[in-house]
């Protein structure tokens, strides 16, 4: 092998890799944010909602988990334009990641509301308060026990897909790699680096998660 | 700019065929590596179980993308052809080793350990051991997720678009690119990956359920 590896031009670019880390991770926690509030919404109506929101939902899991990725991001990012509705990359990614993240999503914490048992919100209801409160102040404190530990993992994987918007040239880490790839031909450096930078954020996101779940559960799960 | 007609839908049936040959190349050499790597995981050298472990994490703790990137344009700096297919099935064989390591190691370690015990003191080596006792036990457990894994590799073997790999979803960009109709062609193309892991997707869970029930007392 006579292939001389040049990490230093890649240190002189440090503060294009940095801009990219920043805009994958907003592009992640923003999509972690909507795809939790679409989920707990959507995880409210499959369980309590009309017969046909119960049947849609279902069909948009199975379609959106039976479907790739990346066919999603260009349905979504080169469809909508061609109906009339404008999209910056930034945007069309963080729709189809919101999107795919919920069916996902949806599902766990179904399960995680599911294994509160029945009797739970029978006494809540008996001892007067309203659906809503039931669900808010009986149900989602216990499931989130049960939820948050494939949540978290289901985030991280999220945070990973982020690199599939390079595809539509959106704002994040590896389209920076392909980038400086292109215009340096370092190709194993940028590549290598970018790779190192998604290991740490995955850490950190567990390392995260993991100290939320202290927080808020008072003390740590052993396995 | 040309109109969309009936032989872009039949290029688009035909591509689907690369997405399964690359799918099943991936699983034989994802099962393969994840044999090797549950194996190890569950070793009682530390030095392999550690290794295993190191490998597990670092295939699922980076993006698949970023995997393939590294395969297609770092294989031919240590001498492999510069080949889409090539890269494409290496690259996502290791990312599925990772995970089907992963989950067969859950399965070879809920095998009960008075199973092992009984066998080793039977007198049987690692080898007649795993094969006679630990793995076919294990093998009913490890079946469901394994299928369910199966429908992840097909949706992954999208990514090797992305390196000139010319599958379904890169066939879909190429007939758009010329007709600009994304929302049929997509479409077509996510119809077809639907009709491919669908039915794997209800297989897993009737097998799952069906496990369930057999476990429960």
């Amino acid at each position: 092998m006579d292939y001389v590896f040049q990490f230093g031009q890649m240190w002189v670019l440090r503060e294009e890799f940095l801009d990219g880390t920043i805009a994958t991770l907003k592009l992640s926690l923003l999509s972690m944010v909507l795809t939790l509030v679409f989920s707990v919404l959507g995880a409210m109506l499959r369980t309590s909602g009309p017969k046909v929101v119960r049947w849609l939902i279902m069909a948009y899991v199975e379609i959106i988990r039976n479907t790739p990725l990346l066919v999603q991001i260009f349905f979504i990012f080169f469809g909508l334009p061609a109906i009339g509705i404008r999209l910056s990359a930034d945007v069309g990614a963080l729709i189809a990641f919101t999107l795919n993240g919920t069916a996902y999503t949806i599902e766990i914490v179904r399960a995680g509301i599911e294994s509160v048992g029945h009797g739970q919100s029978e006494a809540a209801t008996a001892l007067g308060l309203r659906r809503f409160q039931v669900f808010r102040l009986i149900v989602m404190p216990q499931a989130l026990r049960v939820i948050m530990a494939p949540l978290g993992s289901q985030f991280i994987l999220l945070m990973l897909n982020t690199s599939v918007a390079s595809v539509i040239a959106a704002n994040e880490l590896t389209a920076v790699a392909q980038d400086i790839q292109g215009r340096t031909f370092r190709a194993f450096e940028s590549f290598i680096v970018v790779a190192f930078i998604y290991f740490a954020l995955s850490l950190l996101f567990s390392g995260l998660f993991a100290a939320i779940e202290r927080l808020a559960f008072g003390r740590i799960k052993t396995r | 700019m040309r109109a969309l007609n009936v032989n872009d839908f039949t290029f688009l049936v035909f591509a689907a065929r690369w997405t399964i040959l690359l799918s099943l190349l991936a699983f034989a050499g994802g099962s393969a590596i994840g044999l090797v790597v549950a194996l190890l995981r569950v070793s009682e050298s530390r030095i392999a179980r550690w290794s295993a472990i190191a490998f597990i994490r670092v295939f699922q703790g980076t993006p698949l993308l970023i995997q393939l990137f590294l395969v297609f344009f770092c294989g031919p700096l240590i001498g492999l052809p510069s080949d889409p297919w090539l890269a494409a099935a290496l690259g996502l064989g290791l990312n599925a080793g990772a995970f089907l390591g992963e989950i067969w190691r859950g399965a070879i370690q809920s095998v009960p350990k008075g199973q092992i015990e009984a066998a080793k003191s039977l007198g049987l080596h690692y080898f007649p051991l795993m094969r006679l006792v630990v793995l076919p036990q294990a093998l009913k457990l490890a079946i469901p997720p394994t299928v369910g894994f199966t429908v992840n590799l097909i949706k992954s073997t999208s990514l090797a678009a992305v390196i000139g790999f010319i599958e379904l979803t890169r066939a879909g960009q190429l007939i758009n690119n010329a007709t600009f109709r994304p929302f049929i062609i997509f479409g077509a193309v996510g119809a077809i990956y639907f009709i491919l892991c669908w039915p794997l997707t209800i297989w897993a869970n009737r097998l799952e359920r069906k496990l369930a029930l057999a476990y429960r007392r």
